[in-house]
């Protein structure tokens, strides 16, 4: 029976990393007694007093402290309490703690969590995906974990890292997505093939595993053996694994949920068109959301994300070709 | 104040029924007399009013059609966001009515410099701008930003902060570490009142002495009302973390029925008055939430999916 789902995967991972590691604490608004506006910190006030904190309002100052804090030997772990409010610390984010380590040798371990992509009814400003305007800066790691065990095992990696990491932990997977136990861990940079094929290859990371998997399958049905490669880190992204998957497909859709121009699904493109064009059957194709803002009423919401259902039709327009 | 308040317990039992209503209800239950103490001082098309989460009734006051709170939890095409946004984020900017962002803080410059335009446009007159926010809110630095903006352009703005005692679940002691936050107003260089929140007739003085002051070049005035959010931060919480003995007192002190006791007291009006108001007001909501349920929800196929209004220069959303 699965048991454990996707947030408990995170809550057990901050356990654990506030159990083994007395240099770990928490700082985030409402995580403390709360729980949290999700619950990933349900308890862990309780049972480590002193190490989780309500934070005011504050998410430029929430990161400028963990940095000074992180400067001092601590590894925060910030929760922001949606991703998109990551936006008002960005300056710290991008300017303070990602050139930390570059500009002073001194390392900047923070984890900053962001509860992130769309779910339906949640509108423009409680959607957002970040990743990809954070894997522009250099100085950061980017993790995108589409599994419990991922979920789990980045999570306590990101703590263990020496650099800040953007943890973009997807909110549609919180309550939804089970597994029976933490599995294997795989290291952090790592890609890995969810599910193999010969047909096609798609490209994907964070919920958008789950839809391009039911796309998959579809495809099963008329006879085509899509592979799916689960990016797991948008950045350092995993080359490697994408080309050789091309390699073997000749056929290339990537899918990501954040906005259409530039970002993690066209780096991805952009370097299998430049590093295997020869491997290429067919011209790579991409699908994001839309480029408007994310709509609140779900008939919108629906249509802006990419779902199985257009993920199964550029798969056919890819496979036609 | 009570059609606010009947419009939100609609809402609220909208929300319970399930179906209609995705995402979140944020109700302004035990708000209503201090926002709409400022909304009443607020003229359509003349001034500048950015309200946040918990504004119904100033809103209402301000002159916001009651359907259009319902239009846009509902998100119907009908109403003023078209399904594109939902719920309190809504506004009509071209009406002095600004839609809020969910990031607190934010409006506060927002309206300032509608306010700043038309001063340098010559248009200005006796206009003044209105925003409001939680004491959580006043921790943001665009809160900060916003307001320390306002005060070295000495904009005839009033900022209410309702100080509801919690932010989410936070208590205001996890939040700012002055005393009062009207001492800050000081520090702003601006003027600064206090108010019992829940007391109508005090808020309205209040407001209109602050809106007085701002009209004929005070500055920024701000203006601070201690009270408490009869709910949770949004229908889905329960509000645990509230004491169940600071609820009570609170409870006792619900703004609308002080505020309806205060009208008998004054002999403005009598308990069948009252009785017909909210009878009226009932089916005021009714009416308005049956021709909603009517109404055309979002069609995608329809849907422009162009966020520019320079159309030639939107991209094919082929991406
Ligand atoms: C910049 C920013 N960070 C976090 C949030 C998430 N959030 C929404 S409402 C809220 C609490 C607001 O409390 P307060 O300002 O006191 O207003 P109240 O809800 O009590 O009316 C939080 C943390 C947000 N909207 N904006």
């Amino acid at each position: 029976m699965s048991s454990i789902t996707y947030l408990e995967a995170i809550r057990e991972a901050q356990y654990e990393a506030l159990r083994t590691n007395p240099d770990v604490f928490l700082y985030g608004q409402d995580i403390n007694a709360f729980g949290g506006a999700f619950k990933a910190t349900k308890n862990l006030g309780r049972e480590f007093p002193g190490r989780v904190f309500d934070s005011p309002i504050s998410e430029d100052a929430m990161i400028g402290m963990a940095v000074g804090a992180a400067v001092e030997g601590a590894r925060p772990i910030i929760e922001m309490q949606f991703a998109d409010f990551s936006s008002v610390g960005f300056n710290q984010i991008v300017n303070q703690a990602a050139t930390l380590y570059w500009r002073t040798q001194t390392p900047c371990p923070i984890t900053i969590r962001l509860p992130s992509g769309g779910t339906a009814g949640s509108g423009p400003f409680h959607s957002q995906s970040m990743e990809s305007i954070y894997a522009h800066y250099p100085g950061l790691v980017i993790l995108t974990p589409a599994t419990v065990e991922d979920a789990y095992w980045m999570l306590l990696d990101s703590v263990k890292l020496d650099d800040p990491v953007i943890f973009c932990e997807h909110k549609f997977l919180y309550y939804h997505l089970k597994a029976d136990d933490f599995g294997q861990a795989m290291p952090i940079g790592k890609a890995r093939i969810a599910r193999p094929g010969r047909d096609a290859t798609v490209v994907t990371y964070s919920a958008m595993l789950h839809e391009s998997l039911k796309a998959a399958e579809e495809l099963r049905l008329d006879g085509y053996e899509v592979e799916v490669v689960d990016l797991r880190s948008v950045k350092p992204m995993d080359t490697d694994t994408i080309l050789a998957s091309v390699a073997r497909t000749g056929r290339l859709l990537v899918v990501g949920e954040s906005f259409p121009w530039g970002g993690a699904t066209a780096e991805v493109v952009a370097r299998v068109a430049s590093e295997a064009f020869h491997l290429l059957d067919a011209p790579p194709l991409r699908l994001n959301s839309k480029d408007t803002p994310i709509p609140y009423h779900p008939n919108l919401w629906k249509s802006h994300r990419p779902t199985t259902a257009s993920i199964s039709a550029e798969l056919r327009k890819l496979l036609r070709y | 104040m009570i059609r606010s308040r009947t419009l939100e317990e609609k809402l609220g039992s909208l929300y319970r029924a399930g179906g209609r209503i995705v995402g979140g209800v944020y109700l302004g239950r035990g708000q209503e007399a201090f926002s709409a103490a400022a909304g009443i001082h607020l003229r359509w098309d003349k001034d500048v009013y950015g309200p946040l989460i918990r504004d119904q009734a100033g809103r209402i006051a301000f002159g916001e059609p009651l359907i259009d709170s319902l239009r846009t939890y509902l998100g119907v095409v009908t109403g003023p966001m078209r399904g594109r946004d939902g719920n309190i984020h809504r506004g009509q900017p071209k009406h002095g009515y600004m839609a809020m962002i969910s990031h607190l803080g934010s409006l506060l410059s927002v309206v300032a410099g509608a306010l700043f335009a038309r001063r340098i446009k010559g248009t200005l007159g006796d206009s003044a701008g209105a925003t409001s926010i939680g004491d959580g809110g006043t921790s943001t630095g665009a809160f900060h930003e916003g307001l320390n903006m306002a005060a070295v352009e000495k904009l005839p703005l009033v900022v209410s902060i309702a100080n509801n005692q919690y932010a989410y679940s936070t208590p205001t002691s996890r939040q700012y570490a002055c005393e009062n936050l009207v001492d800050r107003a000081h520090g702003y260089g601006i003027e600064g009142h206090s108010v019992d929140g829940t007391d109508l007739l005090a808020c309205v003085k209040v407001y209109r002495t602050a809106f007085e002051r701002a009209r004929v070049g005070h500055g920024p005035q701000m203006v601070v009302g201690r009270l408490l959010r009869l709910g949770g931060h949004g229908e889905h919480d329960d509000a645990s973390y509230i004491p169940e003995s600071m609820k009570k007192i609170h409870e006792s002190r619900d703004c609308l029925t002080v505020a309806q006791q205060q009208a008998l007291d004054l002999g403005w009006t009598t308990q069948a008055e009252l009785e017909a108001w909210h009878k009226q007001a009932r089916q005021e909501v009714d009416q308005a939430t049956s021709q909603v349920l009517k109404e055309p929800t979002p069609d995608p196929y329809r849907e422009t999916w162009q966020a520019l209004s320079t159309t030639s220069l939107v991209e094919g959303n082929e991406g």
